[in-house]
């Protein structure tokens, strides 16, 4: 079974996952048991096969919110989590140089399969002490400044950048605003766009807003498979437009804020498949899967000489929107 | 999490929101202004640019005015204001989003929440985008992504220097992830200025807040607001609503920016050309040089 197993049970379990959290649960008192019989072991293979079923049949058919669900599933693998499966000597690095280190975002240098690479990504916490500490992942300016602080010596050394976005959005609060949280995002979408070296932006979890797009300014960018990314939560959306916290499902659905829309709408350009059941099912997996695409990326980009980078980086924001010019030709 | 921050926002005007009051004239011969409490004649009022002959306060000024408050005389030509908004997203709330276009079209006599145009500006020549926020709370989508792009693709074109004058409340949720990129797209052609120095403008007028904010209105070379305007990144009821404190007084107003270190000067409406004027003199037009 999945090594990450014991983690996602400690974990609260999603109303959808209840069903097949339940039959693994049957199957595991059975193997406890002291003694197999020939028949509880067909038994056990039977249930297995049951609760595999199962899933498939919940996970093909999930609805936008319960993606939103999953995105934030308290067990899902972190930024720190994917780094660590997927970055060797990984060497985190700390502050803005300007203010402070915000621990909402980390960063640091490291090498992806031999390649030296400046690797980004919003961190949120799994205790509470931890939560606190990374204030759940949303970032002040200066975890921004530090961002593009790190970008700017990746591009001195022609290193490759890997954006990891997890956030439920930019910090709002007094502080955040006192220190100029429009600036510190508006500043790293424009050095982002003209950074000479490769960026690979990957959504995570939570793509939330202005915040998790101020470190995703890519030459390409992925999307986990139950990730989401949107323009404001669902809650925002729902209490502004619909009038009503209550109707975030009804939110998340008109956005279209899953994989397979952002895919939809020209996006993005990779849906990254999960372990069965989320994320949190399988760390291993996942990341195996994340650096699957990440090599495959970045061997198509490292070639490229950085006008060549900035341009084709560039044409892919230029392109993004729908709109006609009156006489009914469509963009 | 039902505290998570929405950070693009925009509502309408309403009695129990302070940030966000009614600001423009109500018809009628006389106008009370909210500030000063003093009973003024409507038509004068308008004369001075919408501004309070009492007390100075700043009501809101209907686009078209602004811009022929601000732009030379006969100098002007309206660019893209064919480019018109479809729903990409199928999107609904209490109305399907195509007929919240159609009905707001109507309302405010424009077609998008951004003009665009080339014109002078005491004989100066400038590319120049004026916000509608009269339009769905001056919200940016697509279109208005798009003309800003095209605006500031022309000013490196013709390196001319590019203002835009906003008023927004972010970006538009109905065209959801479409609406946050065009914050991508209009501060990479804020890149391709900035490497060729062609000047800048960033005018911040009430309100600014959300992904307009956060894009190319901080990108400016400079930074000029109107008194009193209400400049953030995240509203100030979303902040309330997550911190559970009390907003300082003047906090994320013009002023506040200032003394924080982001915005360069605060303008009266009345100075607001010649200032604007003064600055691209100084500044002149740009060398050309190749990019790269
Ligand atoms: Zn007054």
């Amino acid at each position: 079974m999945p090594p990450r197993k014991e983690k996602a049970k400690e974990a609260p379990v999603l109303d959808f996952e209840r069903p097949v959290v339940e039959l693994e649960r049957k199957i595991d008192d059975l193997k406890q048991r002291t003694r197999l019989s020939g028949e509880i072991r067909r038994e056990i293979e039977n249930l297995e096969t049951r609760a595999r079923e199962l899933q498939q049949h919940i996970f093909s058919s999930l609805t936008p919110w319960q993606k939103v669900q999953l995105a934030r599933h308290p067990g899902r693998p972190y930024t720190l989590d994917y780094v660590s499966r997927i970055i060797t000597d990984f060497t985190e690095l700390h502050g803005d140089r300007r203010f402070a280190d915000d621990a909402a975002m980390i960063g640091g240098i490291g090498f992806f399969e031999g390649i030296p690479v400046l690797c980004l990504g919003q961190q949120k916490g799994r205790t509470i002490k931890e939560k606190l500490a990374r204030n759940v992942g949303m970032a002040k300016p200066e975890g921004y400044r530090k961002a593009m602080r790190l970008m700017d010596m990746a591009a001195r050394f022609g290193k490759p950048i890997i954006c990891m976005l997890d956030t439920p959005g930019a910090f709002p609060g007094i502080d955040a605003e006192e220190r100029g949280q429009a600036e510190a995002v508006a500043k790293n979408l424009e050095i982002m766009a003209g950074l000479p070296v490769p960026i690979i932006a990957a959504v995570i979890g939570e793509g939330g807003s202005g915040g998790a797009l101020a470190i995703g300014v890519a030459d390409r960018i992925l999307m986990l498979e139950y990730s989401v990314y949107s323009v404001i939560t669902p809650e925002g959306c729902a209490s502004i437009l619909f009038r009503s916290d209550a109707r975030k499902a009804e939110a998340a659905a008109a956005m279209k804020m899953t994989a397979p829309d952002l895919a939809r709408l020209g996006i993005i350009d990779e849906i990254v498949p999960e372990a069965p059941g989320g994320a949190h099912r399988n760390f291993d997996l996942t990341a195996r899967n994340l650096a699957a695409a990440l090599r495959r990326h970045l061997a198509d980009l490292l070639p490229l000489p950085p006008s060549l980078l900035k341009d084709l980086r560039y044409q892919k924001y230029r392109r993004m929107g729908a709109f006609v010019e009156a006489g009914g030709l469509a963009s | 999490m039902s505290d998570n921050p929405p950070i693009v926002w925009y509502r309408r005007n309403k009695k129990d929101e302070p940030a966000l009051e009614k600001r423009s004239i109500p018809a009628g011969v006389f106008t009370k202004c909210p500030m000063c409490r003093e009973a003024l004649l409507t038509g004068e009022v308008h004369k001075n640019l919408d501004v309070c002959t009492s007390c100075g306060h700043h009501f809101a000024m209907a686009t078209r005015d602004r811009v022929a408050s601000i732009m030379d005389k006969g100098s002007l030509i309206e660019h893209d204001a064919h480019v018109e908004s479809i729903d990409p997203l199928g999107f609904r709330d209490s109305k399907k989003y195509s007929d919240r276009l159609k009905s707001t079209r109507k309302t405010s006599g424009e077609v998008e929440a951004l003009i665009a145009v080339a014109g002078r500006i005491e004989n100066i020549a400038v590319e120049a985008g004026f916000f509608v926020f009269e339009f769905m709370g001056g919200s940016m989508g697509s279109v208005v992504g798009e003309k800003i792009t095209r605006l500031f693709e022309r000013a490196l074109e013709r390196r001319v220097p590019a203002l835009i004058f906003a008023s927004s409340g972010g970006a538009r949720m109905q065209e959801g992830i479409l609406s946050l990129m065009q914050m991508a797209k209009t501060s990479a052609a804020i890149a391709r200025l900035r490497e060729a120095r062609v000047p800048i403008l960033s005018i911040l007028l009430h309100p600014t807040t959300g992904g307009v904010a956060a894009s190319f209105s901080m990108l400016g070379d400079l930074h000029i607001a109107e008194p009193k305007a209400l400049i953030g990144f995240a509203g100030p009821r979303v902040i309330q609503n997550t911190i559970h404190q009390n907003l300082p007084p003047g906090f994320q107003r013009s002023e506040f920016l200032l003394t924080h270190g982001f915005v360069d000067i605060i303008v009266p409406r009345k100075e607001l050309k010649a200032t604007i004027a003064l600055a691209l003199r100084w500044m002149g037009t740009p060398a050309v040089t190749t990019r790269n």
